[in-house]
């Protein structure tokens, strides 16, 4: 197949509508012949993971394409840059990184997009609709947005968000197109009880189990018996946007394109149906775990990005108790849903509680940690994924109430009694 | 000792040469590869604690991560890459680092699609030399 772009696309190409968008199409067009497309297609929206700082190359992109006076034409949220921008200086971050990774945050404010800074930006007033045609980076907002919000994106890579963002274009592949969208791998509960399914830490579990399964392809998940909500399926997309390259998922019943098992396959049949069963879950649970000891030094929540829903069960559930003085407790957050939680009074139980709140960054692309710090708790399936790599420290899994409980005796405990049945 | 000519699918042109690093698992660059010395650092992967420097990478694809393409970009502008990468499909990731790294340094690296049963012939340790017509030829 031959890629035969518009009129409009070889105006760009040929630089008449500026040098960074014709850089930037250059781009999108190379990689739509590489993936075999045919055509490009119009986005109305993107969120662009590049600026999360990891070196010079990648701020050497973003600076060259400032520096071109590259715009974007489309509306545009910017994913966890380095930094905290205005409390960076309470954490480990040398201050020559913070420079650099200062510069990126530049670079991409000035082609004017929205500082949104959130790995979550479905939880802004700009979240895409049913159907939406988008480009999106960072691999939980691409699942969450296609599986939970129906819109449509392709599982794109930092780097090309941006170019897609500037030519208001992408290649027609993958998860844009109808055909692509449909259930591919079918796993079912078998006996999994209405209490665990009851407790936020099944679903982190439950992603990390199927993302490992399903890898590149769609999986339908049948026999939830409580709906779960909003921060429940970003835990279970974050975890299998981890452990496997899952960018859409179907859960019968919940998600919008799949009321049935027929329109969540498209008529088709699976490929394979998998068993889920308390076997496979305690497994993928023991998985999360890479620590033998109970040594705690610090609690993480917020990975992705803690929601206003996550801040208002939180506060309660820390009133009248205080953290161990050995424990650091961090929640990682957005402005905005931070600015929220502090206007309806839910951040006092945690200031009380001697919690620390960090937003427009996430601890796993912030060199924030000091190198004492080698002990950590957290929810987040995708944390505990990355944490050993990425940080090199040592993490254990658990649920909500587990982190806070740990966070007060100072020892990591889990309550085990849901997992044992 | 044996020679075996396998016809990959060219997705980014190039030659290379090295000893080949095979896993049948995805890996995500982004808290998997360390670009400042080339060390697979994801501690649950099978490949971890291995340098993939110079070496043919052969992986069946990403997964995780979007900052993988990132990650991969870096470690092609400070020379701690692999030689070349083998896939079972075209994947987009390493695919634009490739592209980036020529738009921003004229620097490539060649990126090969094996069909399934071919990529399976590919053991650690074997010797690789990759052609400029997509040709893996492997010396055991």
């Amino acid at each position: 197949m031959t890629l035969i772009l518009s009129a409009k696309d070889h105006e760009m190409l040929r630089g008449e509508f500026g040098p960074a968008t014709k850089m930037a199409m250059s781009i999108v067009a190379r990689m739509a012949e590489v993936s075999g497309a045919w055509e490009l297609l119009d986005i109305t929206g993107a969120h662009i993971d590049s600026t999360v700082y990891i070196g010079e190359a990648g701020l050497e992109f973003a600076e060259r394409l400032a520096g071109l006076g590259a715009k974007v034409r489309v509306p545009t949220t910017l994913n966890v840059s380095g930094l905290d921008e205005h409390h960076w200086q309470e954490w480990a971050v040398p201050s020559d990184w913070a420079r650099q990774a200062y510069r990126q945050m530049l670079a991409y404010q000035s082609m004017g997009t929205i500082p949104t800074w959130t790995c979550a930006p479905y939880q802004a007033e700009t979240r895409p609709s049913f159907g939406q045609q988008i480009a999106w980076g960072e691999s939980n907002a691409i699942v969450f947005a296609n599986s939970v919000l129906g819109a449509r994106t392709e599982r794109y890579p930092d780097l090309f968000d941006i170019c897609c963002a500037i030519t208001g274009r992408a290649p027609a592949i993958g998860l844009h197109l109808t055909e692509n969208r449909a259930g591919q791998l079918l796993f079912h509960l078998v006996d999994i009880p209405k209490q665990l399914q009851q407790s936020d830490d099944f679903y982190p579990v439950l992603g990390n189990l199927i993302g490992k399964a399903s890898l590149d392809k769609i999986p339908v998940i049948d026999g939830m018996v409580i709906p779960p909500d909003e921060d429940r399926l970003k835990a279970f997309g974050a975890a299998a946007a981890s452990s496997g390259s899952v960018a859409m998922f179907h859960m019968i019943g919940i998600t919008p394109e799949a009321p049935t098992l027929e329109e969540a396959f498209h008529g088709n049949a699976p490929i394979e149906t998998i068993p889920i069963t308390m076997d496979s879950l305690r497994e993928s649970r023991r998985q999360l775990t890479h620590t033998d000891s109970d040594q705690l030094h610090m609690v993480v929540l917020g990975s992705p990005h803690f929601s206003l829903a996550e801040f208002k069960s939180l506060a309660p559930m820390l009133k009248g108790k205080r953290r161990h003085p050995d424990v650091k407790f961090l929640v990682t957050s957005s402005r905005a849903m931070t600015l929220l939680a502090h206007k309806a009074g839910f951040l006092e139980p945690l200031e009380a509680f001697g919690a620390q709140i960090t937003v427009d960054t996430c601890i796993l692309t912030s060199p924030m940690l000091p190198a004492e710090i080698q002990n950590l708790m957290t929810n987040s399936a995708k944390f505990a994924y990355y944490a050993p790599g990425l940080l090199g420290k040592k993490i254990a899994f658990g649920s909500l109430e587990d982190c806070v409980n740990s966070a007060v005796t100072g020892r990591i405990i889990r309550d085990e009694s849901l997992w044992l049945t | 000792m044996a020679d075996i000519t396998l016809q990959g699918k060219i997705i980014i042109h190039g030659e290379a040469h090295g000893t080949a690093l095979v896993s049948s698992e995805p890996l995500s660059f982004w808290g998997g590869y360390d670009w400042k010395s080339g060390e697979i650092i994801d501690r649950r992967h099978m490949l971890s604690g291995f340098i993939a420097k110079d070496k043919i990478l052969a992986i069946p694809f990403t997964r995780g991560s979007s900052t993988t393409t990132a990650v991969l970009l870096e470690a092609i502008r400070a020379k701690t890459a692999p030689a070349a990468i083998i896939t079972t499909d075209t994947d987009f990731f390493f695919a634009l680092a490739s592209v980036v790294a020529d738009e921003l340094y004229q620097l490539s690296l060649p990126l090969i699609a094996l069909a399934e049963d071919d990529f399976a012939r590919i053991q650690t340790g074997d010797k690789i030399i990759i052609t400029d017509d997509g040709e893996v030829l492997i010396h055991t």
